[in-house]
C-alpha cells in the first residue's frame, strides 16, 4: 500500500474520501511503486484487462441481437452478420477477441514461468490467475457453442462427454449438464446464461488478482526483492501506464489485423454449417487455444485415463509454487532451468500442433512424447533442477549490478538513472 | 471461561441446533436449483420413437433420431451375422455375445445408439478395420455387431430399450 498518507486537496473531496476512501485507492494505484526494469513481457496484464473489457462490451451488445434457441441461434448469428448495423464488426471483434485474450494470457503465464513470478510470496496471485484461466476456458468453450454450427454442437458433445468418464455417476452428470438426453436446446440455453455470467466472475477475480499483486508488489526481470519506494522503483503513473499503453497499441494493431483481414482464420469453416445431430464432422478440433490439452487427452488410449491426464495437465500448475525448489526466482540467473523452460515452450507448441492433426501414426507418437515431457517438466525437472542447479550470482538491487558478472550489462548502465 | 465450564451447555446446544436447521434449509433451497438442470417434462415426453422398417433391404441401415441422439437400425445379411458370431470373446475389450445384442428370432436387426462411447460422436458406417463403424473423432473401431474393437472408447455401442410392435415397426424407448 502507499507509503505516505494521501490527503485530498479540496474540502469536498476530503469529505467524500473520509466516508469512502476511493480517492485514496486512486492515489495508491497512481503512485504504486513499480520496479523500474519491467520489460514488455510485463505489459500483458494491462492488455488482458483490455481484452476482458472488450469481450464484456461486445458480448453485451451481441446479446441484444442473439437468440439462444436451437432453432433460431444459427440464423440469429447470421442476422447479426448481415442485418445488424456493424454486427459483423462487433461479432468479429468478439470471436477474434477470444483468441487474442488467450494469446495474451499464454504470454502472461509463460512470462510468470520464466521469471518465477509464481514463487513465494506471490503464490496466491498465481492461483487466482489459474482460476481466471480455467474460467476463461469455460467461457470460451460455451461461447463457441452459441452459434450452433457443426463445430459448436460436436465440440459441446465431446467436451460434455468428458464428464461421462467419471465412474458410476458420469452418465447422470452428463445428462444433468445437458438438461436433455443429448446436447440440445436446454444445453444451448444454459450455456448462454453461463457464458454471460462467467466474464463477471472473471472480473471479480481480476480485482482479487490485482489486489494480491499489490501486497508484495511486482516481480521483475531480475527477480529480486526490492525496497519500495526506492531508487529501484518508479510510480505506476505515468511510467508504467505509458509503457502499457504503447504495448496495447501494438497489440490492438495485430488484433485489428485479424478482425479486418482474416476474421475467420482462427475459426473452423464447419461452424458455418448448422448443427446436425446425425452427422459428426470428419475432423473435429477445438479452438486453437485448447489444442495442447486436446492432444494430451487423445494421447491416452483409455477414456478415463485421458480425461484424468488432461485435467491434471491444468491442475498441476496449481502446485507449481511448491514443485519449484529453486531459491532464485528469475530464469535469467538459472542457466539450466532456462534451457528446460524453452524445451517446455517448444513442447507445448508441439502438443498444440499435433492436437490439430489426426490422432494416428507419427502424430500419436509425438503427442505421447510431448505429454510425458510436459508432466516430467513439472514433476521431475522443476524440483530436481531447483535443487541441483548452480545459479549465477544475483545483483544486490536493480540499480546495482553484480560485480562478478552474470547479470545483464544493461543493469550497470541504469545506476545513474534518475528515479 | 474457566475450566469447569467447558462441558456442554445450553449455548452449545443452541449453536448445534441452529447450524443443523440452517444446513437443512440451505440444502432444501440448493436442491431445486440443481435439479432444475435435469431433463424437464418436455424432454422426457420425447422418450419413445416408432420406426417403420419395412423398406430396409438386407445389408442396409437407416439412422433415426431418438431423444436427440442417432439410432442405427441395420438389417444384417446372414454373412454379417456369421461374422459377428465367429469373433472370440477374448478378442473383445468389452466382451458381449452378438446374440445378447439383438432380439431372439430377429437376429438380422441390430438396433443401437449411434453414439461413440468415447466422447459421443456419431461413428461412420462401413468404415474401420472391423467391417463395422469407425468414429472419426478419436479413432475408435467397432465391429459388425457394434462392439468396440480398437481405440479409446471403453464399451460397445449401447443397445437402447426397443421392441417390435409388429413385423414392420420398431418402437425405441
Amino acid at each position: 500500500m502507499s507509503e505516505h498518507e494521501y490527503v485530498p486537496k479540496s474540502k469536498a473531496a476530503k469529505w467524500f474520501n473520509d466516508r469512502l476512501p476511493l480517492l485514496t485507492l486512486g492515489a495508491h494505484l497512481t503512485d504504486y511503486p513499480t520496479p523500474k526494469n519491467l520489460n514488455y513481457w510485463w505489459t500483458f496484464g494491462g492488455i488482458l484487462t483490455f481484452c476482458l473489457i472488450t469481450q464484456i462490451v461486445t458480448g453485451i451488445v451481441l446479446a441484444m441481437h442473439y437468440v439462444a434457441h436451437a432453432d433460431l441461434a444459427f440464423a440469429s448469428v447470421e442476422h447479426i452478420m448481415r442485418d445488424v448495423n456493424y454486427g459483423w464488426l462487433i461479432r468479429y471483434i468478439h470471436s477474434n477477441g477470444a483468441s487474442m485474450f488467450f494469446l495474451a494470457v499464454y504470454i502472461h503465464i509463460f512470462r510468470s514461468l520464466f521469471y518465477g513470478s509464481y514463487k513465494s510470496p506471490r503464490e496466491v496471485i498465481w492461483i487466482i490467475g489459474l482460476m481466471i484461466y480455467l474460467l476463461m476456458m469455460a467461457a470460451a468453450f460455451m461461447g463457441y457453442v452459441l452459434p450452433w454450427g457443426q463445430m459448436s454442437f460436436w465440440g459441446a458433445t465431446v467436451i460434455t462427454n468428458l464428464f461421462s468418464a467419471i465412474p458410476l455417476v458420469g452418465d447422470s452428470i452428463t445428462t444433468w449438464l445437458w438438461g436433455a438426453y443429448s446436447v440440445d436446446n436446454p444445453t444451448l440455453n444454459r450455456f448462454f446464461s453461463l457464458h454471460y455470467l462467467i466474464p463477471f466472475l472473471i472480473l471479480g477475480l481480476v480485482v482479487l488478482h490485482i489486489w494480491a499483486l499489490h501486497v508484495p508488489g511486482n516481480n521483475n526481470p531480475v527477480g529480486i526483492d526490492i525496497k519500495k519506494p526506492s531508487k529501484d522503483t518508479v510510480p505506476f503513473h505515468p511510467y508504467i501506464t505509458i509503457k502499457d499503453a504503447f504495448a496495447l497499441l501494438v497489440f490492438m494493431i495485430i488484433f485489428a489485423g485479424f478482425v479486418f483481414f482474416t476474421p475467420n482464420v482462427l475459426g473452423h469453416s464447419d461452424n458455418y454449417i448448422p448443427a446436425n445431430p446425425l452427422v459428426t464432422p470428419a475432423h473435429i478440433v477445438p479452438e486453437w487455444y485448447l489444442l495442447p490439452f486436446y492432444a494430451i487427452l487423445r494421447s491416452v488410449p483409455d477414456k478415463l485415463g485421458g480425461v484424468i491426464l488432461m485435467f491434471s495437465a491444468i491442475f498441476i500448475l496449481f502446485v507449481l509454487p511448491w514443485l519449484d525448489t529453486s531459491k532464485v526466482r528469475s530464469a535469467v540467473f538459472r542457466p539450466i532451468y532456462r534451457q528446460f523452460f524453452w524445451i517446455l515452450v517448444i513442447d507445448v507448441l508441439m502438443l498444440g500442433y499435433v492436437g490439430a492433426m489426426p490422432a494416428e501414426g507419427i502424430y500419436l507418437v509425438l503427442a505421447r512424447v510431448g505429454t510425458i515431457y510436459y508432466f516430467l517438466h513439472f514433476i521431475v525437472v522443476m524440483p530436481v533442477v531447483g535443487y541441483l542447479e548452480k545459479t549465477d550470482p544475483i545483483p544486490m538491487s536493480i540499480s546495482e549490478p553484480v560485480l562478478t558478472g552474470g547479470a545483464e550489462p544493461s543493469l550497470a548502465r541504469k545506476v545513474n538513472d534518475k528515479v | 471461561m474457566s475450566k469447569e465450564e467447558k462441558k456442554v451447555n445450553r449455548r452449545d446446544f443452541l449453536y448445534t441446533a441452529s447450524y443443523t436447521v440452517g444446513a437443512v434449509g440451505v440444502g432444501a433451497v440448493i436442491w431445486p436449483m440443481i435439479d432444475q438442470m435435469n431433463p424437464d417434462k418436455a424432454q422426457q415426453a420425447l422418450a419413445t420413437t416408432e420406426v417403420d422398417i419395412s423398406s430396409i433391404e438386407p445389408g442396409k441401415s437407416i439412422t433415426v433420431l431418438w431423444r436427440g441422439k442417432p439410432v442405427f437400425l441395420k438389417r444384417r445379411t446372414p454373412a454379417e451375422i456369421a461374422e459377428a458370431r465367429a469373433v472370440k470373446l477374448d478378442d473383445l475389450p468389452d466382451p458381449q455375445k452378438d446374440e445378447d445384442r439383438v432380439k431372439e428370432g430377429k437376429d438380422e436387426w441390430l438396433v443401437m445408439l449411434g453414439v461413440c462411447t468415447h466422447l459421443g460422436c456419431v461413428p461412420l458406417k462401413d468404415k474401420g478395420d472391423f467391417n463395422g463403424w469407425f468414429c472419426p473423432c478419436h479413432g475408435s473401431h467397432y465391429d459388425v455387431s457394434g462392439r468396440i474393437r480398437k481405440g479409446p472408447a471403453p464399451t460397445n455401442m449401447e443397445i437402447p430399450k426397443f421392441e417390435f410392435v409388429d413385423s414392420n415397426t420398431i418402437k425405441i424407448g
